[in-house]
This record gives structure tokens, C-alpha cells and sequence, in this order.
């Protein structure tokens, strides 16, 4: 194997703080990690890169004491360790913070802040001292929340932002952000990243894990790319191109993903005057969504677009019969109609795909092919099982057509990386042949191959007369696939346009200040 | 060879066969004549045959907590049911001029039958309907209806004497007694209402994961009535079973810790407290150690006292033997023994 | 850059009003509240009903006579906040009589005889805290198997109910402290109040009761934040153990013997009083004065139908039933509303 050259150490700290060196991780058939050599510098932002099954994940394990390594050797400002647990990891300076944010919703943002460290007076905890101090930290990251009110009171976006003044208040040496802006708006993610570079310009090094490129660009200083679990190598940002890192972090050439683009402006069906598949009226929930007209054509892909908490899922539940409205009216091909659970929707052949697909999503121990055949099963009732050879059909021709990894349809799918989950959801939607299908964050958390495919297929589904309703944070995503754009905001819709020409700076214009009573090329 | 070796040990069942034969291999040592069965009057009889017959009643019971287990639930009430279902069809054939008519026997059977059904109702409202956790549901059908079947039985221990009656829990047809037989009926209907219908994988998925199967258009109000009132009629069954066989209602004793006899079978069985997969053969595995266990007690010559301190035994030995910390640590050993032996991890 | 909205600023009764609301629908406080109204409307339904209910010594007896199921709650709230069960306590509780009564028999003196047992139920907890983190065996199961056990030992013990006679322990078990006014408690009254007292700095003022409220709010979460879970969580099922085996020992205060049947159904007692007490049975949500005032509603119920006299007994179960269900809808109707 030959050396990879490295780039030089920052001049202001030569000596790394952390150095993992040639670390070997596996776990029975598979290699997560191969001798891999990796090594954070204080004062830097560094950033971690790799698709899903690179080995980031296990990596950032090997570092924080959740897993030991194999073989290979880890040095910590100096000195050789192992660490055991996380504490032990917590104890020596590396500090963690999750994207489910990992902390307790029953305990006040003090204690949460605290936890663990709470400052004691003649052996009790000292709930004053307690107060000021997290007081003090979150000042510095500007939130003004009551320490003393519940964390599960605050919203996610929040709940991050003091998963983040833990970490500071730990004083860590290291901070690792797993994904930190997931669930973030624009002005959070600024405030965040103010935040880092200040931690960073304090001496700390700090390990930012995103998806996001324009992030990764934006924000780190030196990046290491994995590959199937092996190094491909260490760059500084300025250094390498957007479309070279890609071509490090999948080892294809993506071509095809311009190709896409040019599908969708020869496919446009939708024509204003035929009767839209779905019609939404008024459609709202009190305190989801607030009176939000939609309406979707046959063979048309529109896209949903704005920031989280902006209501884009919330409709989407209402449309596919997950939650129930309160107020408005549906029709389909003009038929009024009311859905009042799923059944109702997939009755109706409206399938939704939900955002969040380990929870609401796969039934992880059952396998491949019982999650394929989940939903259609359910339409079919109680003493009408699908004949076993239907099943494998069904099973392997998803397997076959969403390039299902493991082709096995006895697979568990609790084994499957995020993708291929994802990807036996979309089989269990597309099984019970939908006229309209939601697909709510369906690329979320998936690499960049898989998601090429899923988009190609969104394409595919439009031409052959699907009508989808696609919803994503990511907005070049939203741009490429979608014939019109729906843009919400604070709960209610504010635009919906054809996508004619739009371009990334019209939608966030939008999304920013856009209203729905402006005529900003508005089709009703 | 070894692959399926590998499978063998890895099956859920494999533990819980190794104690049965465990304990068969202690029962035959102690007393030679074990696995002998007789013909007497052209009935079996024999040391296998108490045991199935004696664990019938809780066998039928735990075949009806499986299901409600895989649903992520779990059923406290059954032994009150079975009180309960035992003091019905005691009071009405107490209250017939003849007891012992046939079509009496059968309106106290029905009776019992049908009320067991409006308890399992009832449970499966709270847990379906009201969205109350399982353990609490039941927890009060548990607590309030052993006071109702003492309401019923006024408090007495009720003796009737009815030989129709009599056969649930003592006769015999064809030689075999009529409780095996209930018992191999509820295990039939249970398997193939289940595996030969999409319930079986239905049950499992709203188990597994109720929130994707909500979404994915599964009923689940449904199917969490239908394994509560399952589980209300198995206790009927096994409560009648029980009654039969004593000929008499006591309605504080009668299927004292069935519940939790039950709830030991399906676990010894390998199902999964925690809901999700189940495996009927399993819990039938399970009931059978449990009954030689007892049996063993009183084979062995161990004051029958100490059977509940061996129930515990086993109980951890079981837990500790399906613990996944050992099932890690063992594939742990396993893997050193395959590195050591030259072999290296295999590298994808 | 936080996206907290701010309303118009509300007027002094509106806050109130506002608040008093928000303590009413909040998982943590609602199930409290209304258990302490409960027990207040049933206290003065009594008092209306019976005469002499009002007096002093009915309130006190309360104390007397749920000593025992006091200190079981305690430990019984521990364990359940942090999501687990112990289903073993009321057989801990029958074999800690029966080897206090055997160890007098045999001429134990009490001083050795009551450290002795705390600390054998203690250690009986330590095990099944083990069998329930170390090797992930439901708490329902591993509780249920040390029930097994503890009652199975009773009968090795003794088959039949031994009495005790050592006068030491007599004279500590009905000895009665005046309070004035006619009014009086035992000693394990005091005890009971110590450990509801123990119980309450330890859940609030120490790392180690922060740490069980963790990992009622998320086991995983709490830790990855590095706190103690393992050791956290072995010791709250000893902390139910210790508390059974004093339980135990202020049962047979009580009645002055050892008897292997005694104590059945126990546990669900418990689990009631803490149920209707207000801690959820998930995790996370609870306080040990909550559980306190459930055994106290259970008692007062018990109290009245004593004082009724002409229900059985039997209907206790009944009603303990149907308040178990009232207060379990409250519970789900106020979590709902938080989701």
C-alpha cells in the first residue's frame, strides 16, 4: 500500500492532538475500518468525508470509546490511550454531539448542561450555582432559554444548540458535530458556525461531519476522505475541488447527475386546465399546518420547499392520510374525499414515504421482502396472504430494480446500511402501485450513488404518469426533479410556481421573504 | 456439517430443548421407568403422558400470551379469567336442576366461553382504544377480577359433581386424555390462523415497529383485540380445564401464577418480551420444561416446596443462556478460537 | 436567531391561571396534583359520611398501618423511574419475616438480626440489578425469577408461620410515641418518614438520583453523556431490595410473626400507590411524595370501607382496580398532549 502524502501541519500547532494510526475494525464479514491513518490538529476545523459504508461512523466510534480498535494505535495529546467508555473518551476532552441529540428531555436545560458535573455544596447539588453556570454558557452561544425550563419544552433546532453548550461547558479539546445542522435554519447554522470558529481560534479541534458540501466548504479547514473503509486521502479545503472530493468519496464520475436536469425540461406534462389528480382545499390542523391550497396533476413531480418546521412535512402528513385535518377539503379527480388514516390514503392509492425512516419507516427485524410486501399485504386484509411465490416476485424485482444491497430478499433489513433501507421503503410504496406518492426527505442521509438512483427513478415514476410529491431540504435536489415548487413558510404556503428557470438564489428568496399574496410568477 | 451444526445451536429452540432433555435425562436416572407408557382400560397412562396432561391447562394459556407478547404486550389477567371463567360454569351447573345433562354442561361451558370473550374485549379496548400500556391494562383486569370471581362464588369453594363436565379436565377419548387434545387444538388454531393468514407477519410487524406499521395501512386496532380476546379464551379454556379436573370453583387458588407460568413459557420458548417475532413451537417447548420441571420436583423426591425456587433457577439459567452478553461473549470465543486456528476475519 | 416567539405580556391572573394550566396538563406535575384533590375530596367524603372519621388518630393511623407499604413505594418509585419494574418486593418482603422470625427463634438478637437482613435483601437487589443490566434480562422477568426464588426460600424456611417472642423486638414493634392530644405513632412510622426523607435528597440533590431520572428520560442519551448507567441502574433494584427487606421488617412490627403466604400481591400495591402517585410507568416523570400520598389514598380507601362495614372486603380490589384505570387514562391523557 503506498504512502499517501499528507499535507503539512498548521503552523500554529505542528503537533496533532489526536493521531489515529493504521486502525483496523471488523466485525464479522465485513471490514469497517482498514488500516486507516487519521489525525486532528488543535485550532483546525476538520472535516470528515466519506459516503454511507466509507467508515466515518466507525471511525468517530474508535474515537470516542465506543468501539476499541482492533489493530493500530491511537495517540491523545501525546500519549497513547484506549479508551474504554465514552466517559472515560468524555474524561480525556472529546466531546461528542449527536445529530439525534442525545440528551433528556425530562431533565431542565441546566441539568442537561450539567449533567454529570453538577456543582455540589456539602454534597448536595447546588441548584443556584447550577443555574449561573449554565446561565454563562448559553450567553455565550446567545440562547435565551430558561435554564430551568424542561428540554423537551424547547424545539429541536434548540435542543441542538444546547447539546452544543454541554460540549463547550465539558471544555473539550476536541468537539465532534455528527451532522450538527440537520435540523438547523440558515441564521442557526451562521450562529453555529460563528460559534465553532471561535472554539476553533480558542485552540480547540473540532470535527465537523456533514453531508452538506456548501458546509463543508464553508466551514472546514482540512478534510479526510474514507472510502469503503479505507483512507483515500487528507486534503486543506482550498486545496481540492467540490467535484474531485466527489469523485474521492465515490470513485465514479457523476455525469449522469447533470443528465437529470435536461430530463425533466423535456418532460413537462402538467397543462393548467386538466383536472389535477389531487386537489387540496384549505387543508390545515391546528397547530401543524394553517389553511394551505395544493394541487398536484398526473405525471407531475412537485417539489416542496422550505425550511424545517416550515410546514412542508406537516402537509405532506395531511395529504397522505398520516395525520388528520381539521379544517379544508381534499378531492381526487374531483371527488371529495376524507382521509382519516393511511388506510384511507393507500385505499386511495396515495402512498407517503416518511422522513423519518427508522422510526415511522422500516420494521427493522422482519426481512427484505416482508417489508416490501408490508403495505400491500395490509390492503389485501387479514385472511388473504400473498402466495409465497408473488412474494419473492415482488421482492426480487425491487431488489433487482432499486439495486437493493444485499440482493437477498431474506436479508434483515436492520442490517442494511441507511440506503438500501431506504431504498426497501421506496419498493414497499412503489408495490402497491400509487397514483400519487410522497416522498418526504427519501436522499436524507444517503450517498451521493443512492441518491442519484432514487432521483433517476423520480424521473422515471413522473413519466409513466405518477404524480410525486418530492420534499427536501436539499435545494438543488428539489430544483432538478420538480415541474412546480411549493414554498412554505412559518406553517403556511407562500409560493407555488412552475420551475421555470428558478434558480437556488429565486427559491431562498422566497423561502426568506416570499408571500404568497406577491405575484412572484404565482399560478393559481 | 458444521454449517448446520451452526444452525442447530443458533435456533432459538436450541436452549430450551437442551433443558428438556436435561431434565428427561434426571427424571430417567431417578426413576428408570420414566418414558414407559401402559395401556390401562384403553387409556395411556404414564410419567409423559401427566406431564402433558398436566400442563395442558397452562400450555393452552401460554399459547395465548404469545400472541399477545409479539405484540409488544402482555397479558396479567389471564389467571383472574381463569378464575373467573371456572366460577361461571361452576355457579350455573350449581344452580341447573340436573348438573350433570349434557345441554346444562354445555350452557355453563358457552357461558364461561362468552364471558371470557367480553374480558378479552375489555382488554383489548384499554390497550387498542384508550392506548393504555399492556401491563397496566391488564394489571387491573388482574387485580379487579379475582375479587369479581369471588363475588361470584361468594366466597366459597363451590363443588359441583357432574360427569360431563368432569371429562374436560379427566376423561379420556381414544385413550388419550381430552385436555391433550384441547391443548393440540389450540396450538393447531393458533398456528394456522396465523401462519396460513397474513396475521402471523401482520402481528409481528405491529410488534416490531406500530408506528410503520400504522403507516403502511396495517390495522392493528384489529389484530390487538384479536390476540386479547385469544388470550381471554386460552385462560377460559385452561381455567375450565383446571375447574373440571377438581371438580370444584376456588376462586382465590385456581390458576395461582398461571399468568406468570405462562409468561415463563413463552419466554423459555425464545419469544421476545419486547415483542416481534414469536415462535408457537416454542412456547409449547417452553410449557413442556416447565411441567417436567415440576414433575422432576416430585420425581426426584425434592419436597414439591422447593419448586418455586427451582423455577427461578431455571428461569435465570434460561435468561441468562438467551442474554445477549453471552450470546456476544460466546461469538467472542468463537472468533478468537477461528483466529487462532489460522483463519483470518473475512475482508469485503 | 432562537425561534422563540414572544406573546403580548400576559396580565397577573392570566399568569396565574396560565400556570396553574400549564401544572395541571405537564406530565411531571398533573398525575400529582390530582391525586393529592383525590385524596382530599375522599378525606372529606369521609369525614362527611362517618362521624369520627375527622379525628386525628384516623389520619395517623394511616401512617401506622401502611408503614411497610410506604417504604415499599419508595423503593418501588426508584425502579420505576428508570423505566423498570420489580414484581419481587412483596416476596422479599414475606421472606425478610420469616427470617427475622426464625433468626429470633433461634435466639439472634435483634440488634444483629435487622442489619443482618437489610443488608441480605440488599444484596438479593445487587443480583437481580446485575441479571438486569449486565446481561440485558428484562427487569420484568429477572424480578419475576427473584420472586420465585425469595418465596421459595420462605418454604424452606418454614412451611407454617413462626411467632416471635424476643422481647427486645416486641417492645420496639408496639411501642407507641405520644404526639398530644391522645394521638400517637410507632416507631415504624419514624422510619418510614427517615427513608421518604433519605428518598428525597437522594433523587434531588445527588449525581446518583439525577443520574436514575436520566435514564428514565433515555438510557441511551444518558449514556452517551457519560454518566453512570451500569452501576446507576444495578443499584436501584438493591435500593428496592434494601427497601423490602426493611418493609419486611416493619411488617412483622406489625404482626409479630414470620408466615410464608403473607405479603402476596403486595407488589402490585406498590406499583398502584406509585401508578396513582404520579410517576409514569415509562420512566423519567415521578416523585417519591407522590408515592407517598398513593399509599396514603390507598389506605384512606381502605379505611372507608372498613368503616362502611358492610362491603367485603373483595370490593377493595375492585376499587383498587378502577382507580388504577382512572389514574393510568390521566397519565396517557396528559402525555399525549405533550407529543
Amino acid at each position: 500500500m503506498t504512502e499517501l502524502s499528507r499535507p503539512a501541519a498548521p503552523a500554529a500547532h505542528p503537533d496533532p492532538i489526536i493521531e489515529i494510526r493504521d486502525a483496523s475494525i471488523s466485525f464479522p464479514g465485513i471490514k469497517a475500518l482498514d488500516k486507516v491513518s487519521f489525525r486532528m490538529f488543535p485550532g483546525e476545523v476538520h472535516s470528515l468525508m466519506g459516503e454511507n459504508g466509507a467508515g466515518k461512523s466507525t471511525l468517530i466510534k474508535a474515537l470516542t470509546g465506543v468501539y476499541q480498535i482492533d489493530s493500530g494505535s491511537i495517540v491523545f495529546d501525546g500519549a497513547p490511550v484506549s479508551f474504554r467508555s465514552t466517559a472515560q473518551a468524555q474524561e480525556a476532552g472529546i466531546s461528542t454531539v449527536y445529530q439525534e441529540v442525545n440528551l433528556l428531555p425530562n431533565l431542565s436545560v441546566a441539568e442537561n448542561i450539567m449533567l454529570g458535573r453538577e456543582p455540589r455544596r456539602w454534597g448536595s447539588i447546588d441548584y443556584r450555582a447550577m443555574r449561573a453556570q449554565s446561565r454563562v454558557v448559553l450567553d455565550t452561544l446567545g440562547l435565551d432559554v430558561d435554564p430551568e425550563s424542561m428540554l423537551g419544552s424547547h424545539s429541536l433546532a434548540i435542543q441542538q444548540l444546547i447539546s452544543i453548550a454541554r460540549a463547550i461547558h465539558i471544555n473539550a479539546k476536541v468537539l465532534i458535530l455528527d451532522e450538527p445542522t440537520s435540523s438547523l435554519d440558515a441564521d442557526e447554522v451562521a450562529e453555529l458556525f460563528r460559534i465553532i470558529r471561535n472554539l476553533r481560534d480558542d485552540g480547540v479541534a473540532i470535527l465537523f461531519v456533514s453531508h452538506f458540501l456548501d458546509q463543508v466548504y464553508e466551514i472546514a479547514d482540512r478534510l479526510t476522505v474514507l472510502r469503503n473503509g479505507r483512507l483515500v486521502g487528507e486534503h486543506l479545503t482550498p486545496e481540492i475541488l467540490r467535484i474531485e472530493l466527489v469523485e474521492k468519496m465515490i470513485g465514479k464520475e457523476i455525469g449522469t447527475l447533470e443528465d437529470l436536469e435536461q430530463r425533466v425540461r423535456e418532460n413537462d406534462q402538467s397543462t393548467p386546465e386538466s383536472v389535477p389528480f389531487l386537489r387540496a382545499t384549505g387543508i390545515g390542523r391546528k397547530g401543524s399546518v394553517s389553511s394551505v391550497d395544493v394541487r398536484i396533476g398526473e405525471g407531475e413531480v412537485v417539489g416542496f420547499a422550505g425550511l424545517l418546521g416550515s410546514g412542508r412535512t406537516e402537509v405532506a402528513r395531511l395529504l397522505g392520510g398520516i395525520d388528520r385535518a381539521d379544517t379544508g377539503t381534499l378531492e381526487i379527480l374531483g371527488d371529495g374525499i376524507r382521509l382519516r388514516t393511511p388506510r384511507h390514503a393507500l385505499s386511495r392509492r396515495i402512498a407517503y414515504s416518511s422522513e423519518n425512516r427508522r422510526a415511522e419507516g422500516i420494521v427493522d427485524e422482519l426481512t427484505v421482502r416482508d417489508n416490501i410486501i408490508l403495505a400491500l399485504q395490509a390492503d389485501r386484509g387479514w385472511f388473504r396472504p400473498i402466495p409465497r411465490k408473488r412474494q419473492d416476485e415482488l421482492a426480487q424485482s425491487y431488489i433487482e430494480a432499486l439495486h437493493i444491497r444485499p440482493a437477498n430478499p431474506d436479508a434483515i433489513v436492520r442490517n442494511l446500511s441507511g440506503g438500501n433501507q431506504q431504498k426497501v421503503l421506496l419498493g414497499r410504496w412503489l408495490a402497491v402501485a400509487p397514483r400519487l406518492l410522497i416522498l418526504d426527505e427519501p436522499t436524507r442521509g444517503i450517498d451521493i450513488g443512492a441518491k442519484a438512483e432514487i432521483q433517476k427513478l423520480v424521473i422515471s415514476l413522473a413519466e409513466n404518469g405518477m404524480s410525486v410529491i418530492f420534499i427536501s431540504a436539499e435545494l438543488e435536489e428539489v430544483l432538478r426533479l420538480s415541474h412546480r415548487i411549493v414554498v412554505m413558510r412559518d406553517r403556511r404556503k407562500v409560493a407555488d410556481l412552475d420551475n421555470d428557470d428558478l434558480t437556488i438564489d429565486n427559491l431562498l428568496a422566497l423561502i426568506a421573504e416570499g408571500d404568497a399574496d406577491e405575484e412572484l410568477g404565482e399560478t393559481a | 456439517m458444521s454449517a448446520l451444526l451452526a444452525r442447530i445451536v443458533s435456533s432459538r429452540l436450541f436452549w430450551p430443548l437442551v433443558m428438556l432433555a436435561v431434565l428427561f435425562l434426571i427424571n430417567v436416572i431417578a426413576f428408570p421407568g420414566f418414558f414407559s407408557i401402559t395401556v390401562r382400560d384403553g387409556n395411556l397412562y404414564g410419567s409423559l403422558i401427566d406431564i402433558l396432561r398436566n400442563g395442558a391447562p397452562m400450555m393452552i394459556v401460554a399459547i395465548g400470551m404469545t400472541l399477545v407478547i409479539a405484540t409488544r404486550g402482555i397479558d396479567l389477567s389471564v389467571g383472574a379469567v381463569a378464575a373467573i371463567a371456572g366460577s361461571v360454569a361452576c355457579s350455573i351447573l350449581l344452580g341447573a336442576p340436573d348438573p350433570a345433562d349434557p345441554g346444562t354442561v354445555a350452557i355453563a361451558i358457552l357461558t364461561a366461553v362468552l364471558i371470557a370473550l367480553v374480558l378479552g374485549t375489555w382488554n383489548g379496548f384499554l390497550v387498542a382504544v384508550v392506548g393504555i400500556q399492556p401491563i397496566i391494562a391488564t394489571l387491573i383486569l388482574m387485580t379487579a377480577g379475582r375479587g369479581a370471581a369471588m363475588l361470584i362464588t361468594e366466597g366459597q369453594i363451590l363443588t359441583v359433581n357432574s360427569a360431563p363436565f368432569k371429562v374436560l379436565g379427566a376423561g379420556f377419548v381414544w385413550g388419550v386424555p381430552v385436555a391433550i387434545y384441547l391443548a393440540a387444538g389450540v396450538f393447531l388454531i393458533a398456528v394456522l390462523f396465523t401462519r396460513r393468514t397474513a396475521l402471523g407477519m401482520l402481528i409481528e410487524a405491529v410488534g416490531i415497529n406500530p408506528e410503520a406499521s400504522r403507516q403502511a395501512g396495517v390495522r392493528a386496532r384489529g389484530l390487538l383485540f384479536l390476540v386479547y380476546i385469544f388470550a381471554a379464551l386460552c385462560a377460559a379454556v385452561g381455567g375450565l380445564i383446571l375447574t373440571a379436573n377438581t371438580m370444584a370453583a376456588d376462586a382465590n387458588n385456581v390458576a395461582l401464577f398461571i399468568e406468570l407460568d405462562a409468561i415463563l413459557a413463552v419466554v423459555i420458548g425464545g419469544t421476545s418480551l419486547a415483542g416481534g417475532r414469536y415462535s408457537l413451537v416454542g412456547t409449547v417447548v417452553g410449557a413442556l420444561v416447565i411441567q417436567t420441571l415440576v414433575t422432576t420436583v416430585y420425581t426426584v423426591g425434592i419436597p414439591p416446596i422447593i419448586t418455586m425456587v427451582f423455577k427461578a433457577v431455571v428461569v435465570t439459567l434460561v435468561c441468562l443462556l438467551q442474554s445477549p452478553t453471552t450470546n456476544e461473549a460466546l461469538a467472542a470465543f468463537r472468533r478468537r478460537l477461528a483466529l487462532r486456528a489460522g483463519k483470518e476475519a473475512v475482508s469485503v | 436567531m432562537s425561534t422563540l416567539i414572544k406573546a403580548p405580556a400576559p396580565t397577573q391572573t392570566q399568569r396565574m391561571l396560565q400556570r396553574t394550566r400549564s401544572a395541571f396538563t405537564s406530565p411531571k406535575y398533573g398525575p400529582v396534583l390530582v391525586t393529592a384533590i383525590l385524596f382530599v375530596v375522599v378525606f372529606i367524603a369521609g369525614g362527611i359520611r362517618y362521624p369520627g372519621f375527622f379525628a386525628g388518630q384516623v389520619i395517623l393511623n394511616l401512617f401506622v398501618d401502611n408503614a411497610y407499604l410506604i417504604v415499599l413505594a419508595v423503593g418501588m418509585t426508584f425502579v420505576i423511574l428508570t423505566g423498570g419494574i420489580d414484581l419481587s418486593v412483596g416476596a422479599v418482603v414475606a421472606l425478610s419475616t420469616m427470617m427475622v422470625a426464625s433468626l429470633l427463634q433461634s435466639g439472634v438478637p435483634a440488634v444483629i438480626v435487622i442489619p443482618v437482613i437489610i443488608v441480605a435483601t440488599t444484596v438479593l437487589g445487587l443480583l437481580v440489578g446485575l441479571m438486569v443490566h449486565h446481561f440485558k434480562v428484562q427487569p420484568f422477568i429477572a424480578t419475576l425469577a427473584a420472586m420465585f426464588l425469595a418465596r421459595g426460600l420462605c418454604y424452606v424456611i418454614s412451611q407454617s408461620s413462626i411467632s416471635i417472642s424476643d422481647e427486645s423486638f416486641i417492645a420496639l414493634a408496639v411501642s407507641r410515641i405520644p404526639l398530644g392530644g391522645g394521638m400517637s405513632i410507632t416507631w415504624s412510622v419514624v422510619i418510614a418518614l427517615v427513608i421518604v426523607a433519605v428518598a428525597v435528597w437522594t433523587l434531588h440533590r445527588t449525581r446518583f438520583g439525577r443520574t436514575v431520572y436520566a435514564i428514565g428520560g433515555g438510557e441511551h442519551s444518558a449514556q452517551l453523556m457519560g454518566l453512570p448507567v451500569a452501576r446507576t441502574k444495578v443499584l436501584v433494584y438493591a435500593v428496592s431490595g434494601l427497601c423490602s427487606g426493611l418493609a419486611g421488617i416493619l411488617f412483622s412490627f406489625y404482626t409479630l410473626s414470620g408466615y410464608p403466604l403473607t405479603a402476596i400481591g403486595t407488589e402490585l400495591d406498590a406499583i398502584a400507590a406509585v401508578v396513582i402517585g404520579g410517576t409514569l410507568l415509562a420512566g423519567g416523570y415521578g416523585f417519591v411524595l407522590g408515592s407517598v400520598l398513593g399509599v396514603l389514598v390507598l389506605g384512606i380507601i381502605q379505611t372507608i370501607i372498613t368503616f362502611e362495614g358492610t362491603l367485603s372486603s373483595w370490593w377493595t380490589k375492585i376499587f383498587i382496580g378502577a382507580l388504577l384505570l382512572a389514574f393510568i387514562g390521566l397519565q396517557r391523557v396528559l402525555t399525549r398532549r405533550k407529543t
